[in-house]
């Protein structure tokens, strides 16, 4: 089992409803649907991954976070929102995950390390934007748009009330590395935040 | 005319007409006594038959949903591109069942058929049609049928609302249902189009309130312009610049009223066609049943509520072009569902 899927199922409850953001092909909602008996829906552009979501029996909206946000769901109507390596997709990562805590109880949120030692490393002394297992693109073909550091993500939640209830850190192939552990903003390449409201329980 | 079938052809089909010889009572109060359905199906019914898909149809739709009745048939079935062996409604796995709704004019009892009580036609005798009383003919045409549960209920536009009604109807007796551009109720523009239609049909002097059988003659043009209205509600502003643009006849304006651009004459060509062979009782009765969908009226307009019943899983499609049931009606009805935690899925 990938080790971020792992993760992730810990922090959904049994029979908990779901919604994931940019579900692609509805890998996790499945092995949610299965494993936790979540039920719940995935949002998703791209129409090969809504057709391959079908066919496995995970319930999907075609719905763009960027032009239609979350104006369909009412406040807390799920127990968790979802949203792994689509973060730095967006246009206004801030109001998404705004959204997220309004449209459910907690989130949990993946996201790509852009202060990785390896990215630094690249843009410090080859002078290129960086490329790696996470961030595969060229900069002018990348959908990921958004690019933040660890740190970067967490001043982001304080400014917004939001609490981090925890945190894994993991290596490009989703490992765990103790490494990633000691000094995660350097060495950590994809980190699983679990956030909520600040008042919340 | 195909020289030979297409492989992925169901091939040659012929229409059956099932008698209903159990009365059947409608949501305006009054009942047939009996009726037939004129069915086509296509494919086979599994020993538990459990692989049947209804195919419900729109507006002006019949039963002949694929394959070729002979093989001199100009074009194949209406759905055709989706209904044969390895198509999307693949017949190797479904049993196809693809009917004229009551109140038709190509087989089921409609106005065109003899009224027993007075052996003439009922005209515009003939009660008022909904889209639940269609359904509930359609369930009585699966118990014939021995089918206990449909795999899917599928249809588009007028068909999709019959998929959503038997969802809220008959919530055990079907799996899916797929509701293709379709909208939960009509809005006021869409009721006024039917009401341009339905006034071009009723002012045609041949109409004569709805008895131009006893006549023997035809409101055809009345029908042609209702069909003319139609179908550009049907077609999006861009579609028809696509193949028409300002395209004209002939070279230059003839300064006069005949149909000169190339949009005219398509749109007279159209509605001729279809009051040759449409009956003008029966266009009038669709797009009253059109009007009256809402099924989410019962429940005080709560759209989620009405959905309360339903257990299949839905899939709601809609056209980005379609600018008479656009995709913000089908995102009503899936926001609905989401509401009322259905299972749904929802590509555009």
């Amino acid at each position: 089992m990938r080790p971020d899927l792992e993760i992730i199922q810990q922090w959904v409850q049994p029979g908990n409803h779901v919604l994931d953001l940019g579900c692609g092909n509805g890998t996790l909602l499945d092995f949610l649907q299965r494993e936790r008996g979540a039920t719940g829906f995935g949002l998703e552009i791209n129409p090969d991954h809504i057709t391959t979501c079908m066919g496995r029996g995970v319930s999907v909206i075609e719905q763009n976070l960027d032009t239609q946000g979350l104006d369909n769901f009412d406040d807390g109507m799920f127990d968790v929102v979802l949203m792994t390596q689509a973060l730095q997709a967006v246009r206004r990562p801030d109001k998404v995950i705004e959204e997220m805590l309004r449209v459910g109880r907690e989130g949990i949120v993946t996201f790509p390390n852009f202060a990785h030692w390896r990215l630094r490393w690249g843009l410090a002394l080859k002078g290129r934007m960086p490329e790696s297992d996470a961030l595969p693109y060229k900069w002018y073909n990348t959908p990921n748009i958004r690019l933040c550091t660890f740190k970067d993500f967490e001043a982001l939640c304080r400014q917004k009330g939001i609490r981090v209830k925890s945190r894994r850190v993991v290596d490009g192939q989703h490992q765990n590395s103790w490494l990633a552990r000691l000094w995660p903003n350097l060495l950590g390449e994809i980190a699983i935040y679990r956030i909520t409201r600040e008042n919340a329980s | 005319m195909p020289d030979s079938l297409p492989s992925d052809s169901v091939g040659l089909v012929s229409p059956q007409t099932i008698p209903f010889d159990e009365p059947i009572e409608l949501a305006c109060g009054q009942s047939l006594e009996r009726y037939d359905l004129v069915v086509e199906t296509y494919g086979t019914l599994n020993a538990d038959a459990s692989n049947a898909v209804l195919i419900c149809h729109a507006l002006s739709g019949h039963h002949h949903a694929a394959g070729y009745h002979t093989m001199e048939e100009r074009k194949p079935g209406w759905w055709d591109s989706c209904i044969g062996p390895g198509k999307p409604i693949d017949t190797h796995r479904f049993f196809v069942v693809s009917l004229n709704n009551l109140g038709g004019c190509h087989g089921s009892t409609g106005p065109s058929s003899i009224n027993p009580s007075t052996g003439k036609p009922y005209g515009p005798d003939f009660p008022v049609i909904t889209v639940a009383d269609w359904v509930k003919s359609q369930a009585r045409l699966a118990d014939r049928l021995g089918i206990q549960q449909w795999a899917a209920v599928i249809g588009g536009s007028l068909g999709g609302m019959q998929a959503l009604q038997w969802s809220l109807d008959y919530p055990e007796r079907l799996r899916h249902a797929l509701v293709i551009a379709s909208t939960p109720r009509l809005s006021a523009q869409n009721i006024a189009f039917n009401e341009v239609a339905r006034q071009a049909i009723t002012s045609d002097r041949e109409f004569h309130d709805g008895r131009y059988q006893d006549f023997g003659v035809l409101p055809r043009r009345g029908l042609m312009l209702a069909r003319m209205v139609g179908h550009i509600t049907y077609l999006s502003d861009a579609s028809m610049g696509e193949k028409f643009g300002r395209e004209l006849r002939e070279e230059a304006y003839k300064f006069g009223f005949d149909a000169e651009f190339q949009v005219e004459s398509y749109l007279r060509y159209q509605g001729e066609r279809f009051s040759e062979i449409f009956d003008a009782n029966t266009y009038l009765l669709m797009t009253r049943a059109l009007d009256y969908f809402d099924p989410a009226y019962a429940a005080g307009g709560d759209l989620a509520k009405a959905l309360a019943p339903a257990q299949c899983e839905f899939l709601v499609l809609s056209f980005s072009t379609d600018w008479r049931f656009t995709p913000a009606r089908s995102e009503e009805m899936v926001n609905a569902m989401i509401q009322a935690r259905k299972k749904s899925v929802m590509p555009k």
